[in-house]
């Protein structure tokens, strides 16, 4: 370093007598401007060189990788280089990089071709079908040996489950249903008002939340919420071997981490479906008396009349199976992780959006099939 | 980086880390009351002590990852406190450190691991990076295979190697371990007490290393430092420590493990001088 700091500078001439002269600090610091220096260089015709490394005043392994580098490459060329003048203890690093060439892999990492990349992307999704498939499986038989033997249910994490990811989540619940029942009951109010038909707010705002956006505000909610904390709780637990922990001590992770969190948003997604009903109908109300001078008596006898009791049931008994695919797909993710601390971010990211995903995709098949049998 | 002065002259003494009148306190409990400690160019520096007596808290606080209660350390002459978020980067590049667990990137491979500083602190081309980065990987022991394997898939040992081999790979003056041989096998920690020694033979390193390892400590430290009950209990060379009345570190030095690694010593097994490269 002190010699550094007074400016001087590594360099790599060839002098009138067609030797090499190595002079300053052939230091990290100064390599990358003896690097390109050396690049230029236009080698001696000579087949005998002598390389003048008397003048190097500061040298580490860089710069002894790089005067190896450059002796290694002339000598390939079929050239006698001899090294002479290097101060003792600089020799003794460039006999370390010597000893240790040899254990170096100079062959890159081979490239793969396109229809190896296929290969790989389609293997790697028909194995990831595969797993998915093995946990579902394995799911069900967890269940299945719970409904044989109810005492195994693990009640503290259900309960501990229903506290988090339920009652936690009412505030920010209430408030998005809420909103949702203002926004549609004003978008509607425009239209409504044009045609002054104001009292079929009433029909818009109850069967729409009731039947589709209620439980479905309150899915993504709880997979944003809970399925990507599952991914990331069970995930932690494979990176720091608490799950092999359960394992060895001859416990199921399916019955402790897995089910009483399966069974836990079972009870709360209809629950808090119903609870967002509740709310974002009131949402909807507030905006009616307000906007379309449609009274809370008005609205509330109208309800009863316009929106049938099959919406809200309808509503209702999509949150399970919506329940069921944010816990597996949660947990399932979870199990997943391998590697470290990326492999989490990268797997929690992936249980949001396949559980939003699915969720989606269930709700959309159950409208298809819903107004088949018109209902 | 290798210094010439201090190779002719190594037994110059200058400070190289100075600890001053640190504390360190988390909230109830006392770590460190009043640790003062220097430590000097070209020497291998061991911290010992029990089990949570504040030895990797003292080294944490000297590289600056963390702030004594009271007091002062520095590091190269400069107050460690303000070595935050890589400045000044010249005294960043002077000191390596390698961590516990290893610390590597999980997302990066052992030679990509490897090859940060130098490509975020170099403009050396790829080419370069790679011969310096297998040389490295090849000088700490490693497989030149195992430079494309991800961290999770190597062995705690192949991990704490890969480690090493990222902090020394800027060559710094200053080499950090923590625990390097805590959870290795007696060959391995063997080796890595004489790689270490290698390190500092070839690169004229000066080493600071947090250990328990009666073997290290008699083999390779120049000068130990025991803490314990938050003070510095005692500093020297191993035999005058081994001599030292202090209760403390007698029962360290002299219960039946401390005693085989003394033994060990004098019969003379371990030959610094029979290390080749």
């Amino acid at each position: 370093m002190a010699e550094s700091a007074q400016g001087e500078r590594a360099s790599l001439t060839i002098g009138q007598d067609e030797a090499l002269h190595c002079t300053g600090p052939w230091t990290l610091q100064h390599l990358p401007d003896l690097e390109r220096a050396v690049a230029i260089l236009s080698w001696p015709r000579s087949n005998e060189l002598l390389c003048d490394a008397g003048r190097i005043t500061a040298m580490d392994t860089g710069g002894a990788v790089m005067l190896y580098r450059t002796v290694m490459q002339l000598r390939r060329q079929g050239r006698h280089v001899s090294v002479e003048g290097l101060r003792a203890e600089f020799a003794e690093l460039l006999r370390m990089v010597s000893a240790n060439w040899d254990r170096i892999e100079v062959a890159p990492a081979t490239k793969s071709g396109r229809m190896e990349q296929f290969h790989r992307m389609i293997s790697g999704q028909a194995k990831q079908a595969v797993r998915a498939l093995g946990f579902i499986g394995e799911s069900t038989v967890g269940v299945w040996r719970l409904l044989k033997r109810p005492s195994l249910i693990r009640w503290r994490a259900l309960l501990r489950s229903l506290e988090l990811d339920g009652f936690n989540a009412l505030p920010i619940t209430g408030l998005l249903a809420f909103l949702i029942g203002v926004v549609i009951s004003y978008q509607g109010a425009e239209q409504l008002r044009k045609f002054g038909t104001n009292i079929f707010v009433v029909d818009l705002v109850g069967i729409s939340l009731l039947r589709e956006i209620s439980p479905l505000i309150v899915a993504i909610l709880i997979a944003g919420r809970s399925g990507s904390a599952y991914a990331a709780q069970i995930g932690t637990m494979k990176v720091t071997e608490e799950l092999d922990a359960v394992q060895t001590l001859g416990l199921s992770p399916m019955q402790l981490l897995v089910l009483p969190r399966v069974f836990a948003l079972m009870l709360i997604l209809p629950l808090l479906t119903v609870y967002a009903d509740g709310l974002g109908v009131f949402g909807g109300m507030l905006i009616a008396s307000n906007q379309l001078h449609v009274s809370f008596t008005e609205f509330v006898m109208r309800f009863e009349e316009a929106v049938a009791l099959r919406h809200f049931l309808i509503g209702i008994g999509k949150a399970p199976f919506f329940a069921v695919i944010i816990a597996l797909v949660g947990c399932y993710q979870g199990f997943q992780i391998r590697g470290g601390v990326d492999d989490v971010g990268r797997h929690t990211t992936t249980s949001v959006v396949q559980s939003i995903f699915l969720v989606i995709v269930f709700d959309a098949l159950c409208s298809i099939l819903l107004s088949w049998w018109n209902l | 980086m290798v210094n010439s002065d201090l190779q002719v002259a190594p037994q110059v003494a200058v400070p190289i880390i100075e600890v001053s009148h640190v504390s360190t306190r988390f909230g109830e409990a006392v770590v460190h009351e009043d640790v003062s400690l220097t430590i000097l160019r070209g020497e291998i520096f061991a911290i010992a002590g029990g089990n949570g007596c504040g030895k990797s808290t003292l080294m944490r606080e000297i590289v600056g990852l963390q702030e004594p209660t009271s007091g002062s350390t520095r590091l190269f002459g400069v107050d460690s406190q303000l070595l935050r978020d890589g400045q000044p980067q010249e005294n960043h590049r002077r000191f390596g450190v390698m961590f516990q667990q290893g610390a590597l990137f999980s997302s990066l491979t052992l030679a990509e691991n490897v090859a940060v500083p130098l490509k975020e602190h170099t403009q050396l081309s790829p080419e370069m990076i790679h011969d310096i980065v297998a040389l490295k990987i090849a000088l700490v022991g490693l497989p030149s295979e195992s430079a494309t394997k991800y961290p999770n898939e190597l062995s705690g040992g192949m991990r704490r190697r890969a480690a090493l081999a990222r902090a020394i790979v800027m060559d710094p003056e200053l080499l950090f371990l923590d625990e390097p041989t805590a959870g290795l096998d007696p060959i391995m920690a063997a080796g890595f007490d004489e790689l270490v020694m290698q390190l500092k033979a070839l690169l004229g390193l000066t080493v600071v290393m947090v250990t328990h390892d009666l073997d290290s400590l008699w083999r390779i430290s120049d000068r130990v430092a025991v803490l314990g009950h938050g003070k510095v209990l005692g500093i020297g060379t191993m035999q005058e420590l081994s001599r030292s009345n202090d209760p403390l570190i007698r029962e360290y030095f002299h219960g039946p493990r401390g005693r085989a690694a003394e033994s060990q010593h004098k019969e003379g097994t371990w030959n610094p001088e029979s290390t080749t490269l």
